[in-house]
This record gives C-alpha cells, sequence and structure tokens, in this order.
C-alpha cells in the first residue's frame, strides 16, 4: 500500500495504521470489546504487538518503553482503565520520555460491556490531554496527534474512542506522518522518575503547568473545527455525536471539539456568544456540558434520558426539540447463547445440579446465567469471582457457604484471579472454598485471544507458559485437580461434590478447548512442532 | 438524509456471515468511488445472537448508522429475525430474505449471505466484475467457487415474491 492511499478502515484499524506510519516502537494492552482489534491488526501490519495478563501492566509496560524514549501504545476497553489507573495517575505526574498514548475505547449502550462509565472523567481526574475522534480518518490524524503531544509536552495522552467509532469502517487517506526524532536510549532523571513524596510534590505542580500550556496550545489549535450554518442554533459536540448532529442538524453552526481536555473555553466562550442558542450533544456523561458551565457559558445539555445508551441522528433530532417524551423500546433481538457444543455447558449443568452458590465472572460463561442454567449468583467485574466468593465463605451460614463455589475462565484467571488465590491462602473461610477455573484454552469471549495460559503470544507463537496446577499447588493449595468436562461429566461432578464437601482450600481445572478455537489451537500446535523443532518450548495444550 | 445517500440494513444471526456481506457490500461502493459508512454491532455475537451492520453509501455521509425508517434495503439472513428488524426499512424499502432464492438449490448452506447479496445486487448501480472482486478479496481461495456460484443464483434469479413490490416496506 502506499503512503497516499485510501483505504476503508474502522477505527481500531486505523489507530493501528497511524501507529505503524509513525513508528510505534510497542504496542501492548489486555483484550476488552471495541478495542481488540488495534492490536490485532498493529501485528498483522508489521508492529511489535502484545498481550500483557492486564490492563495495569500493559499501562505499566507501555509506560517502560515511553521512559525508554520510545512511542508506546497502550489499548484497553473502558473498564481496562479501571485496572489501569493506578499507574495511570502517577504516570501524569512522571510524564515520559517518548510518546505515551492510552486507548480507552467506551461502550455507551453497553453493547458488550458491564457499564457504561465515561471514561473523559479520567483525563480530568489524572490530570492528562484527551483526544476523542469522530470517524475513522480522525482515529488516523488523531493518534498522530496524541504522539506529538505526548512528546512535545512529556505527557501520557488519553485517546478515547467509542463503539461506534471503533466499530464503524470509514474512509481514511493515509499520509506520511512524523517518524521518531531519536532511538530510544535511556537517559537518568531520578527527580522527575522517582515518586516519592519530595519528587512527587514538584511533580504535581510541573503536570499543572504542562495542562495550563496545552489548554493555551488548544484555543489556537487547528484541532477543533466550526461549520458555518445559521446563528439561531450553535451545537458543540465531540466524538461520532458530531456525524448524527450534522445529519440531524444540517444547518446548525457547530463547533466540533477534538482535544476534549483541557478545553479551549475561550473559544468555546466566543463560539456560545456568536450564535442564538447554543446545545451541547454529547453521548454518555454530561461532560462537556458540565464543564462549558462551569466556565461561565450559557449552554443546554441533554435532557437526564439521554445519558443512557448510545446516541443516533433520531435522539439528537429528539434533543434538539427538548423532546422528552418516552422512546420506543427498541425491539429485543435473540441474546447471544453458549454454543451448542461448549464445553461450558457440562460445567453449569453440574452447578445448577448440585444447588451451589456461584460467584461468577466475566467470559462467554457468564452466559451460564441464562436459561437451562441459571447457574450464577454474582458477575461485577473481571476476576471478582475469587474475592466475592470468599466474602460470601466468610459470612453466609455453614450450611451455605459450603455450597459457594467461584466460577472463573482461564484468560479471566490470569488478568485478576490469581490475587484473589493468594486471598484464599491468606484469609482461608472456615468452611474451606472452591474455585472452578474453565480453561478453555483461549480468551473466546472477545474473539479468541491469546493469553498467558496458552503458552502462545499474540500472534500465535510458542512462548512461556503458565500451567494452572503447578502455580495452585505453589501456592500451598492442598486440593487441585484437573477435569475434561467434555469427556468426563460425571467425573466434574462428582470431583466437585468432593470439594465441596472437603472443607478443604481447592482448585478444579475444567479443562477442554473452546470449540472455535480447537481448530486453531491444533494449528498453531503443528506450526510450532514444524517451525521451532528443538527450542524446548511447551506449547501442548493438554485436554 | 439527502436523497443521494443509499441505506442498506444487513441482519441475522451470529456465525451466519451479516458482517462479511456488509463488508463486502462497503467494499464494492468504496472501490466504485462513493464515500462510505459501515457500521456493525459485535462482540459477544459468535453464539447465535441477532447481529446487524449498517452500510451506507453516496456523495457524502455522515452518521454511520442507518436511521429507523431509513433503510432502502434490508437484508436479513433468517426468517426470524424479519419482525426484529423491519423498523429499519423505509416505506417504500426493499426486503431481502431467503425466501428470494431456492436455499435447497444453494451451492453451499454457508454461502446464503453471498446469493442474497447477488439478490441485492439487482438493485444497487455496480458491475458483476465489482462485486466478484470484492467477494473473492474476502474470502478464503478455496470457496471463491462456491461463493460465485451463490452470487449469481441471486443475481440472475427472477424477482420473487420476497423483493416484488408486494412485500415491500
Ligand atoms: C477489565 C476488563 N478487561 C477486559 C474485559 C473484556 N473481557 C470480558 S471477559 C474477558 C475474558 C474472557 O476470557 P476467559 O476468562 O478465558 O473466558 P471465555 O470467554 O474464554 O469463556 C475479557 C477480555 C472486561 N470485561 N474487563
Ligand atoms: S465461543 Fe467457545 S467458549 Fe464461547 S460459547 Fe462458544 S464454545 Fe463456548
Amino acid at each position: 500500500m502506499t503512503r497516499s492511499e485510501r483505504c476503508l478502515l474502522n477505527g481500531d484499524e486505523a489507530v493501528a495504521q497511524a501507529a505503524i506510519d509513525s513508528g510505534v516502537a510497542l504496542g501492548t494492552g489486555y483484550p476488552g470489546t471495541p478495542s481488540t482489534e488495534i492490536l490485532e491488526r498493529f501485528n498483522e501490519l508489521g508492529g511489535k504487538a502484545q498481550w500483557a495478563p492486564n490492563e495495569k501492566v500493559a499501562l505499566e509496560v507501555a509506560l517502560g518503553a515511553a521512559y525508554a524514549g520510545g512511542r508506546a501504545l497502550v489499548t484497553m476497553k473502558h473498564v481496562g482503565l479501571n485496572v489501569a489507573a493506578d499507574p495511570l495517575f502517577t504516570a501524569a505526574y512522571t510524564g515520559v520520555t517518548g510518546a505515551l498514548v492510552v486507548v480507552s475505547a467506551d461502550d455507551p449502550g453497553m453493547a458488550s460491556s458491564q457499564n457504561e462509565q465515561d471514561n473523559r472523567r479520567y483525563a480530568v481526574a489524572a490530570g492528562i490531554p484527551m483526544l476523542e475522534p469522530a470517524d475513522s480518518q480522525e482515529a488516523y490524524d488523531l493518534t498522530a496527534e496524541a504522539i506529538a503531544i505526548s512528546e512535545r509536552w512529556h505527557i501520557p495522552v488519553l485517546m478515547r474512542m467509542t463503539t461506534r467509532v471503533c466499530h464503524s469502517q470509514t474512509i481514511v487517506q493515509r499520509r506520511a506522518l512524523p517518524r521518531p526524532a531519536a532511538p530510544p536510549s535511556w537517559q537518568r532523571d531520578i527527580q522527575g522518575r522517582v515518586m516519592i513524596p519530595a519528587y512527587a510534590r514538584p511533580a504535581h505542580g510541573r503536570l499543572r503547568r504542562k495542562l495550563a500550556e496545552i489548554a493555551a496550545w488548544g484555543e489556537q489549535s487547528a484541532l477543533h473545527r466550526e461549520l458555518p450554518g445559521d446563528d439561531a442554533l450553535g451545537i458543540i459536540t465531540s466524538g461520532v455525536a458530531f456525524m448524527h448532529v450534522r445529519e440531524a442538524a444540517p444547518k446548525a453552526r457547530v463547533l466540533k471539539l477534538a482535544l476534549t481536555y483541557p478545553l479551549p473555553t475561550d473559544a468555546i466562550r466566543r463560539f456560545v456568544d456568536s450564535v442564538q442558542r447554543c446545545v451541547v450533544i454529547e453521548e454518555g456523561d454530561p461532560y462537556l456540558h458540565e464543564s462549558i458551565r462551569a466556565a461561565g457559558a450559557e449552554v443546554t445539555g441533554k435532557p437526564e434520558m439521554y445519558r443512557f445508551g448510545e446516541l443516533n441522528v433520531a435522539r439528537v433530532r429528539r434533543i434538539l426539540a427538548g423532546d422528552t417524551t418516552p422512546e420506543a423500546p427498541p425491539p429485543r433481538g435473540k441474546p447471544p447463547q453458549l454454543c451448542s457444543a461448549c464445553p461450558h455447558r457440562v460445567t453449569f449443568a453440574a452447578l445448577s445440579k448440585l444447588g451451589c452458590i456461584v460467584s461468577g465472572d466475566i467470559g462467554c460463561y457468564t452466559l451460564g446465567v441464562l436459561p437451562p442454567f441459571e447457574a450464577m449468583d454474582t458477575c461485577v467485574c473481571m476476576g471478582a469471582s475469587l474475592g466475592v466468593g470468599l466474602g460470601l465463605r466468610h459470612v453466609l451460614p455453614p450450611d451455605q457457604a459450603r455450597r459457594v463455589v467461584s466460577v472463573i475462565g482461564d484468560s479471566t484467571f490470569v488478568h485478576s484471579g490469581i490475587t484473589g488465590l493468594a486471598e484464599m491462602v491468606y484469609n482461608p473461610p472456615s468452611t474451606g472454598h472452591v474455585v472452578l477455573i474453565l480453561d478453555n484454552g483461549t480468551t473466546a469471549m472477545t474473539g479468541l485471544q491469546e493469553h498467558p495460559g496458552t503458552g502462545r503470544t499474540l500472534g500465535h507463537e510458542a512462548t512461556g507458559k503458565i500451567v494452572f496446577e503447578d502455580l495452585a499447588r505453589s501456592l500451598g493449595i492442598p486440593r487441585v485437580h484437573t477435569i475434561d468436562p467434555a469427556t468426563d461429566p460425571a467425573g466434574l461432578e462428582r470431583t466437585l461434590t468432593e470439594c465441596l464437601a472437603s472443607g478443604d482450600l481447592c482448585v478444579i481445572i475444567a479443562r477442554r478447548p473452546c470449540i472455535l478455537a480447537a481448530g486453531h489451537i491444533k494449528q498453531y500446535e503443528r506450526q510450532a512442532t514444524a517451525g521451532s523443532r528443538g527450542e524446548g518450548c511447551k506449547t501442548e495444550v493438554t485436554p | 438524509m439527502s436523497s443521494q445517500v443509499v441505506n442498506v440494513v444487513f441482519a441475522g444471526l451470529g456465525g451466519q456471515g451479516v458482517l462479511k456481506a456488509s463488508n463486502i457490500l462497503a467494499q464494492v461502493a468504496f472501490a466504485s468511488g462513493k464515500a462510505v459508512k459501515k457500521s456493525e454491532l459485535h462482540g459477544m455475537s459468535q453464539r447465535g445472537g441477532s447481529v446487524s451492520s449498517d452500510v451506507r453509501f453516496g456523495e457524502e455521509v455522515f452518521s454511520p448508522m442507518v436511521p429507523d425508517g431509513d433503510a432502502d434495503y434490508l437484508v436479513v439472513l433468517t426468517l426470524e429475525e424479519v419482525e426484529n428488524n423491519r423498523r429499519h426499512l423505509r416505506r417504500e424499502g426493499v426486503l431481502v430474505t431467503p425466501e428470494a432464492i431456492a436455499v435447497d438449490n444453494l451451492p453451499h448452506p454457508r454461502s446464503l449471505n453471498i446469493a442474497l447479496l447477488g439478490v441485492l445486487s439487482k438493485h444497487l448501480p455496480f458491475s458483476r466484475e465489482a462485486w466478484l472482486t470484492a467477494i473473492r478479496a474476502s474470502l478464503p481461495e478455496k470457496v471463491h467457487e462456491i461463493n460465485v456460484k451463490a452470487f449469481d443464483m441471486g443475481r440472475s434469479g427472477q424477482p420473487t415474491s420476497a423483493d416484488s413490490p408486494a412485500m415491500r416496506g
């Protein structure tokens, strides 16, 4: 593909393309819809792309790469930034030597998420600049802009995307993007990088000065677009809402913001003064509305009912008309189900039959909550099955406590279940506990990604592998069992029954590949034995 | 939206090739120099749940989503999803369903999506060659022949009840 070629890309692919064209040294992240395709595409295009065990580690790895002077990209879904928030907030203080671009893919409407939190609040809370693309071209251009801002002010930059930007294909015109000025090289900066209180206090001051400079620059920047129109109505908007606005109100004057933290408040006030009525159209929380009001400009926001779900052209028309009559609920389509031959089915049948209280977790297996199983009682966030299960055991009366099982997928276990096992060993409930790891050899929920328990890299090549049985035993867990639920459903039920009755700490690994992944896994294994004979890497997935 | 823009909604169940079909249409429109946007919601869709995808093309396209009641064409890969999705179609819009073809004669059951693209293609201003180029570019080589056959079956079929005015809207 030549540099100037136009291509049809979704927002994720556009970010990856811009990362390649900008010479990003490392892309890391943890899968999560709708962000997953960024690193997959970055890898396909020849970039160095890696899945980390979770978002916190991913952000830390990217931060190290940026301390080293490289350009680093880290990607995650919105809830992933909760996991990565700890390093994020202090990385804002330390700043970076190279570039650090943090992509948060939000999911207004919860097409595939457990909440619809609005991560624009994170930019404000952490104090890092934020860019919001409206389509794939902007995803491409703003990735380059994020790198430029990050390098100029030595600060991490948040690229806040949403499902409709990530998963809509629109036309992208590539161009020659600036390449890194110098290769990575270590520069010692103890006071800038070691956040003991004595060094962190001045670092906070530096951060606020940087943000003030960026705000002043943003006022003048060509990032914000003003579309001419009739003075009767002005609209301030950002992200994909801009596209709905152009269609719903073609005559309005529009101020379209791209740098949404820090906001160009002078430019906004001038715009508001230049129109008779000014409405803020934004998806999710009233973030722009509140900020603009706080800056002293008279603008109208949306009625509370439009905080929920995505916007679209019809809803923007309703907001502009002040229409708060109830909306017709969209017809409910068919909900997703576990595939008919899914190995998770056997497990949930057993849990249901044994009347377990199931502290659940997030993955395909969360669908075990639906009929006919209805075998899940809690599901909050990744990894919570362990802690919540233990808490239940500590407080419930013994006859109930003995029925509690924590059920967690293999990718989720590596993501945030291992610390839960540490908690179990350290603070064991008096009735013991049973942890059921559903090891289907993949991260199925998000489209079959590898993780440290599969022993293959993002690009499906053999690498180090965490063996769950060894890990559990090394933590001192007395009962560790491995069962294939597909070939031995009776064994699974028997083991579960025994473990529940034992009063011990137990880990049961139900190991059987996801049926959608099984064929791929065989192929990767064949490739590994053909290609890397003698390298000593263990790649087999034991059934 | 201006009358220049053509709106197509594809719908079906996860695993039926809804997104593949919408990708191919988007590619055909893109290759013919149109402005084009394609939108989809997926993520939990690999397990048989409802899936839909919007394709819009013309001189200038803004929102990536087809507003309800604005679809010129609604292509539904399974009859059980028709009612869920009927709200997309405009009054004079054309509904394309598996009833438009002799499903039993498909060269392979999985080529239904491509056969229905063939049916849709009769209404759109793109050449057979343009469609075949996009189909070949989107599918592995070993299934090219089957899918070209399926496409031609849809494209050559006599208009049947499913895309006749009686079934419109
Ligand atoms: C913090 C966070 N990161 C990412 C996700 C997206 N996500 C949901 S479940 C899941 C992993 C599922 O894999 P696994 O536990 O192996 O279960 P499977 O789907 O294979 O059954 C991911 C990545 C999320 N919900 N929260
Ligand atoms: S994709 Fe895999 S893990 Fe998910 S429901 Fe289907 S078989 Fe089960």
